[in-house]
């Protein structure tokens, strides 16, 4: 596949430079040339006005470039320092110098203002500590130019808010930032200069600052973009999804949710929201039932599903979105075809008596790779592990969607997903909503929440506390909910 | 099926493994010629230096590969859904017992006879193979270390039944099974001057095509395939994971019982006190490595390999060491395990034409 078509980026000393695009329009495959991980069939890369050869990874390094990958490189039984100076250590005879090393760090995390613990082991930080290390590792190898594969993908808003900073200080200090990503607040918010990459091909490179997020979406979609989510008022029926104080324990045999009760009606959207890791992933495998329940009841359409296993809840009329695509959502080395039936297979009109009917299940895989523009190389038979993780993204919503279930639980529908699939999936959730569906969201994201919820739910610590009409609330409101520095009852 | 791409590596692997057999021959100061002739010989039973014919060497070439494409299938109905079934050999000779014990002890009229007489032996071998698929399921066991041990209860199982069980009068092998039991072929036999060929291939031809067909074409294949390459998307999806692991060590083990009877009631006619466990269901892992846990692959890899059996006392009336078949054997599947440096190496060669292309599109 032609990933990268005649692409021509220069990028100014001392500057945050945007890379924008959607899922798939190249971005990453670029950066790879640039760190030496794919190599081009054409073209050349000037660094200081030589030009270079980058084979791999190591002459990127000496060059001066670094990268902050999407998924970290880190090991993780190894210390904060000994991951940053890991493969350049300061040695004493045969040994490492551990102090010098520590006071190196320390050095750099001062100067940078990247605040982290020398001496904690990586398992044990957060991933917003863990992003600052993979930054030390890089400025560590004297790296003046860095490279950030969407950042802020992983983080928590206030994380996602102190990178930015970082960036900001990084180039005061004089280096230059290449910073990937398809949110355009964030490039408004912290870039100079912003390319937008097209399927492949540069659109064009403008000034952040003086160019609105609506021509920039515009740009990397090619038609014009809302942002807003119009939606009608909610029309709520009866309530079809009630979660009664209910406990469920997470994978370490810790509580993960107390004591929770929620009401889902017919016709609306309630969001959930909290930090991440604060019950949302129980509560899900509870109502789903791929957790036992500890205590509580689960009542779907008023019929008691606690003890019931996943089929028979499927088959009484509850969809899933699952949070990790990967883990959960699809079986990667089957092809798209097969994974898009993956609840169905065993029923017609996909299988008569036991034998699958294929001509059946292209056809469904052809009419969902349309309605949601799924791109995949060869249609229903693209194995599912060569797409990108965007489109992965798309092919699951597509079928939970198009299953229309009574009640769907969304988890973190639109993760890794631009802004022109956003709209599109938040359209069609919210026609569920309006076919008189329920809808349960679970973001991270609180944009996404307060755009689509006709209520919310905050979970703070494995507990509700607090539920909130959507069109009378904040994000400050939410914002102490979450934290547990407030309470209120609906 | 086999893709082009797919057939690749295997393809090549075989080559490899045949050119270095010819070099070990050719340090061993024969002629890998003659090496080869006796392949030829094995193959089509042309003898090229005495100009003659002799179609009893193909018969036993199908002979020898007959119950590995079993065992090739069993292995690879396993790794298909995620388990590895190493137990092929035990789940076989329990077959085989079942076997001599519906043969011995059921009277039936004749093709009933044979059909219960299989039927058995897959049920026994299923069963056997079963178990350390419930052990799995449920207790979270490996198969491979219970498959592994339940192959020597399997082997002492049978030593015993064979002399205590089934009163062996020179404790080696039972009292002849009754004809209506057997699938011998006098006609296949004279056909192929004298060779042990039997209408064994016809439960083998059936099981290449039953097991194609239950992968690709059924809605209990697409759960086996679905639950082995990831469980928890499986679990996700309401599919019976545990049941299903139980299920596919069942028919795994049910390919490997019926290589049993084709064994027993094929070849012999008796069941057999063994010192040790005869191979086959190594072989077995061999054939389906090689095939690519495919229908069609197992099939060609089982002649492959069945041929390589028969071959060998081919070889060693040229004066050729008989091992030189094992080392080929062994290298084509050392050159099948290289998988990755073989596609990077035919990569390095295609570079020059054409480009490599990114591993991942952009997110």
């Amino acid at each position: 596949m032609l990933a990268n078509d005649r692409v021509s980026l220069q990028v100014e000393q001392g500057s945050v430079h945007a890379l924008l695009g959607e899922n798939g329009a190249g971005k990453s495959t670029l950066m790879g040339v640039l760190f030496g991980l794919v190599p081009p069939d054409s073209g050349a890369i000037w660094v200081h006005g030589r030009e270079v050869r980058i084979a791999d990874p190591n002459d990127a390094t000496a060059l001066g470039i670094g990268m902050v990958h999407q998924h970290f490189k880190l090991v993780h039984n190894f210390t904060v320092t000994e991951n940053i100076v890991l493969g350049r250590e300061p040695t004493v005879g045969p040994t490492v110098d551990r102090r010098r090393a520590a006071e190196r760090v320390r050095e750099l995390s001062r100067a940078y203002g990247l605040a982290v613990d020398p001496e904690a082991r990586i398992e044990d930080i957060s991933v917003g500590m863990q992003q600052r290390v993979e930054i030390l590792k890089m400025l560590y190898r004297d790296a003046e130019i860095l490279i950030f594969d969407e950042p802020t993908a992983v983080l928590t808003p206030q994380e996602a808010q102190e990178l930015l900073a970082i960036m900001r200080r990084l180039v005061a200090e004089g280096k230059t930032v290449v910073f990937i990503t398809h949110k355009l607040r964030e490039i408004k918010a912290v870039a100079d200069t912003c390319t937008v990459l097209r399927r492949g091909r540069v659109v064009g490179t403008v000034p952040a600052a003086t160019t609105s997020e609506a021509a920039m979406a515009e740009m990397m979609v090619g038609r014009v973009v809302s942002f807003h989510v119009d939606k009608a008022p909610a029309r709520p029926g009866e309530v079809v999804l009630a979660v009664e104080h209910l406990h469920v324990r997470n994978p370490r045999g810790l509580v993960g949710v107390k004591d929770v009760s929620l009401e889902v009606r017919a016709g609306e959207v309630l969001g959930l929201c909290g930090i991440d890791g604060n019950g949302q992933a129980e509560l899900v495998r509870g109502i789903t039932g791929l957790s036992r329940v500890e205590a509580g009841r689960v009542l779907l359409k008023g019929r008691d599903v606690t003890a019931l296993p996943v089929k028979e809840r499927n088959a009484l009329g509850l969809g899933h979105i699952p949070e990790d695509r990967h883990r959960h959502g699809l079986v990667l080395d089957m092809h798209l075809d097969e994974n898009l039936v993956i609840h169905a297979y065993d029923r017609p009109p996909f299988s008569h008596a036991g034998i699958l009917d294929f001509p059946a299940i292209r056809r469904h895989a052809a009419r969902l790779i349309g309605d949601f523009d799924v791109r995949c190389g060869q249609g229903g038979a693209t194995p599912t592990r060569s797409m990108s993780g965007g489109n992965q993204q798309k092919a699951v919503v597509a079928r939970e969607i198009d299953r229309s279930p009574d009640v769907l639980v969304v988890v973190q529908p639109t993760r890794g997903l631009d802004v022109g699939a956003i709209e599109h999936i938040h359209r069609r959730i919210l026609a569920e909503r309006d076919r008189g569906k329920a809808i349960l969201l679970v973001s991270l994201e609180l944009e996404e929440i307060l755009d689509l919820s006709d209520r919310v739910a905050v979970l703070c610590g494995g507990e509700v506390t607090g539920t909130v009409e959507a069109a009378r609330t904040s994000e400050n409101e939410l914002g102490l909910l979450m934290s547990g520095a407030a309470r209120k009852a609906s | 099926m086999l893709g082009r791409r797919a057939a690749l590596v295997p393809a090549l692997a075989i080559l490899l493994g045949f050119a270095l057999g010819a070099l070990v021959v050719a340090m061993t100061g024969r002629s890998p010629a003659d090496m080869f002739a006796a392949l030829l010989q094995g193959l089509s039973g042309v003898n090229l230096a005495a100009r003659s014919f002799n179609p009893r060497y193909p018969g036993e070439f199908l002979v020898q590969a007959m119950p590995i494409m079993l065992t090739g299938l069993s292995v690879g109905f396993a790794f298909r859904t995620g388990l590895f079934n190493i137990g092929a050999e035990g789940q076989l000779m329990v077959g085989s017992l079942a076997a001599v014990a519906v043969g011995l002890w059921v009277p039936a009229p004749t093709v009933v006879h044979v059909a219960l007489v299989l039927l058995a032996a897959m049920a026994a071998g299923g069963l056997w193979g079963a178990i350390p698929g419930w052990l799995k399921a449920r207790f979270n066991v490996h198969e491979v270390v219970v498959s592994i041990m339940l192959n020597y209860v399997a082997l002492h199982l049978n030593n015993w039944a064979v002399v205590d069980l089934f009163h062996s009068v020179d404790h080696v092998k039972t009292p002849i099974l009754p004809a209506t039991a057997l699938l011998r072929s006098p006609a296949l036999s004279a056909l192929t001057n004298g060779s042990r060929l039997n209408w064994g291939f016809v439960p083998v031809v059936l099981s290449l095509l039953l097991y194609w067909f239950v992968i690709e074409r059924t809605t209990f294949g697409f759960g086996l395939r679905a639950v082995g390459f990831n469980r928890e998307c499986a679990r996700y999806a309401g599919m019976k994971v545990n049941r299903s692991i139980v299920a596919s060590m069942f028919v795994s083990g049910a390919f490997a019982g019926l290589a049993g009877a084709v064994i027993t009631v094929g070849i012999f006619g008796f069941g057999r006190a063994i010192p040790a466990a005869e191979g086959y269901g190594f072989d077995g892992i061999a054939v389906a490595l090689v095939g690519g846990n495919t229908a069609v692959g197992v099939f060609l890899s089982g002649l492959l390999f069945g041929l390589l059996k028969a071959a060998q006392p081919l070889m060693q009336s040229q004066g050729i060491p008989k091992e030189i078949a094992s080392i080929i054997q062994a290298s084509i599947v050392l050159f099948v395990a290289m998988k990755l440096g073989i596609e990077y190496l035919v990569g390095r060669l295609r570079a020059g034409d054409a480009p490599a292309a990114p591993e991942e599109a952009g997110t």
